[in-house]
């Protein structure tokens, strides 16, 4: 895909997360939105993936280690053909296969259960540990939150990862800069998280994660690196493309009003007109 | 029983990890820094390759287990009951045990009969937290001969699989050609009519001198070996409780939510019936020597006899 037409998905990503969220009354914009753009260019660009054969063994995997921000891996994975999306509006109600958070046995296309903070690079770090052993070429990936990396067990998995030199495992941080109770330095402060990560010795790229050129080039720079795993740190936007959401800490776990999601959706559908008019 | 062969059942879970390593090449064993102590060194001595030392970082090693069993590996992961199930509870319920994943738990050291190192290594919580996860199989072997079969069953039984074992050497009592391991079916050691003992771990060799004790004062007791807690085995538990109308349970656990508390459930469902729990009474363990701290538990022969004698 170009850039515009990754554009036009990020933002077609996008309205299914506020739909999905708006229908479920609950749910997580904030981070979904803010690594909307990541998802959307990890399924429809990055990773070797067969929606129709969800369960290949030798597809790249991805484990969203911030299980919260599940309404955008929802919608990415329906946009890009694993389910309906008509299903996005089933999130969280009884009976759906959307699960409040990330489910492997319930959604086609998720490669592991998640949710709670802090365990998701582990298990990737063993989906990277489990293709060196058996010879094969996959990657696998990963996304953690900023606030998220408080938790101990992921400097466990970085230090193991780092140790061990798994360089088919890429971690992505979404790096967003807001948690629940406020800002990530004023709640308990992860920075620097470059230089901590070089010191565990993974090969760290800097970006912005709303921009697909750098996305590109920071994943082509991960394959390249052998004999360290890569952490992309991407500066993003919590709440990105709906301007009341956007950098609004009171938008991490909460759903918009029936107003609000007009809104939300009226900006959404201007801001993909204007992606189509623009020249490629 | 002076002269009866013991071995500790950490020593049978290290010598059946390398029988199947041999057998099964998906095998893989994960270690934190303790496998001189959970005996995983000999797997790691014969194969290097599919031994994985994570450090002294339980939550981690958990998380790579469960990892490498969604790419068709089979990890059985090690360390101290204290950790592989107390540290580590969360992860093991939701990176294992909700996704149901084939990963399996050998924990070793569990119980007071760690023995020196006292009350902050002696789980006895373990049985009752691992019980709770859907999906969870739990085994407590009796010794060498059962606790090798249940690594055995664990490797060909899709699932999530705890296994308690045991630090101090236990004697071998289950060396007898009419032998057979089934997960979730226990065994009938001696049939009797007065009382049932059921007993799993360490305490079913101390249950069945116990008996003999009860024997001599004209006592006929049944003891059935519960090795697995869950999913446990109802029709023996209450075919026994109908038989005998008197129920004793015995562990090296505490009495609030292991075996004891696993026949209560089942016997208050389906035939309510006196049980009297026998194990740890809710406090923690000590320092000393295994045996010197069985005996001052009363969970030795001697102690089990006279808890019984004391509530009949």
């Amino acid at each position: 895909m170009n850039n515009k037409e990754l554009q036009i998905t990020a933002c077609n990503v996008r309205k299914g997360i506020v739909e999905a969220v708006h229908s479920a009354k609950s749910g997580h914009p904030g981070g979904s939105l803010s690594a909307a753009d990541m998802y959307t260019y990890l399924y429809f660009e990055e990773m070797n993936i067969d929606p129709k054969n969800p369960k290949d063994p030798s597809r790249d995997r991805f484990v969203l280690s911030k299980g919260h921000t599940a309404p955008g891996l929802y919608s990415a994975l329906a946009n890009r053909g694993y389910f309906p999306v008509e299903d996005l509006k089933t999130l969280r109600h009884l009976g759906s296969h959307l699960q409040g958070h990330p489910c492997m046995n319930e959604t086609p296309g998720v490669d592991m259960s998640s949710g709670s903070l802090g365990q998701g690079v582990s298990v990737a770090v063993g989906m990277a540990l489990a293709a060196k052993l058996s010879g094969d070429s996959y990657r696998v990936y990963t996304l953690t939150g900023d606030g998220e990396i408080q938790e101990g067990q992921i400097w466990e998995a970085f230090m193991f990862a780092g140790a061990k030199g798994i360089d088919n495992l890429t971690v992505v941080i979404d790096n967003n800069g807001l948690q629940i109770d406020g800002k990530v330095e004023d709640v308990c402060s992860v920075y620097p998280i470059d230089k901590k990560l070089e010191a565990f010795n993974f090969n760290v790229v800097c970006i912005d994660g709303h921009d697909f050129d750098q996305i590109r080039d920071a994943f082509a720079q991960a394959k390249a690196c052998k004999g360290k795993p890569t952490a992309i740190i991407m500066k993003t936007t919590k709440g990105k493309g709906v301007s009341y959401m956007e950098n609004q800490a009171g938008w991490h776990g909460k759903a918009p009003s029936d107003e609000e999601y007009e809104q939300a959706i009226k900006e959404l559908d201007e801001q993909l007109a204007k992606i189509n008019e623009a020249e490629v | 029983m002076g002269d009866v062969k013991k071995i500790a059942t950490r020593e049978s879970y290290g010598n059946a990890l390398v029988e199947l390593g041999k057998k099964n090449p998906n095998v893989l064993v994960l270690d934190a820094d303790l496998a001189g102590a959970t005996k995983t060194s000999t797997f790691k001595k014969e194969f290097p390759d599919r031994h994985i030392d994570c450090g002294i970082a339980e939550a981690n090693m958990t998380g790579i287990a469960a990892g490498l069993s969604t790419c068709g590996k089979i990890p059985f992961i090690s360390s101290f009951a204290m950790f592989a199930a107390g540290r580590n509870f969360e992860q093991v319920r939701n990176s294992i045990g909700y996704p149901h994943l084939n990963v399996k738990i050998g924990a070793t050291h569990a119980g007071i009969t760690v023995g020196e190192d006292g009350a902050s290594h002696q789980c006895l919580e373990d049985v009752a937290l691992m019980r709770t996860i859907p999906g969870m199989t739990v085994i407590v072997p009796s010794d060498d001969i059962e606790a090798k079969a249940a690594v055995m069953a664990a490797a060909e039984t899709e699932g999530p699989f705890y296994m308690r074992f045991g630090r101090a050497a236990v004697p071998v009592i289950n060396d007898n050609a009419d032998y057979k391991f089934e997960v979730g079916k226990a065994v009938v050691l001696k049939d009797g009519t007065d009382i049932v003992i059921f007993a799993n771990g360490v305490c079913v060799s101390e249950a069945l001198g116990a008996a003999d004790m009860l024997a001599a004062d004209g006592i006929n007791a049944a003891v059935v070996n519960v090795h697995t807690v869950k999913p446990i085995d109802k029709a023996t538990v209450v075919e026994f409780a109908k038989k005998t109308g008197r129920v004793f349970t015995c562990e090296e656990h505490s009495v609030i939510g292991g075996l004891g508390s696993a026949v209560c459930e089942v016997l208050s469902d389906e035939y309510p019936v006196k049980v009297t729990r026998i194990g740890v009474y809710d406090r923690f363990g000590k320092s000393g020597p295994a045996s010197a701290l069985m005996h001052e538990f009363e969970l030795d022969a001697e102690g089990i006899y006279k808890q019984i004698k004391a509530s009949l």
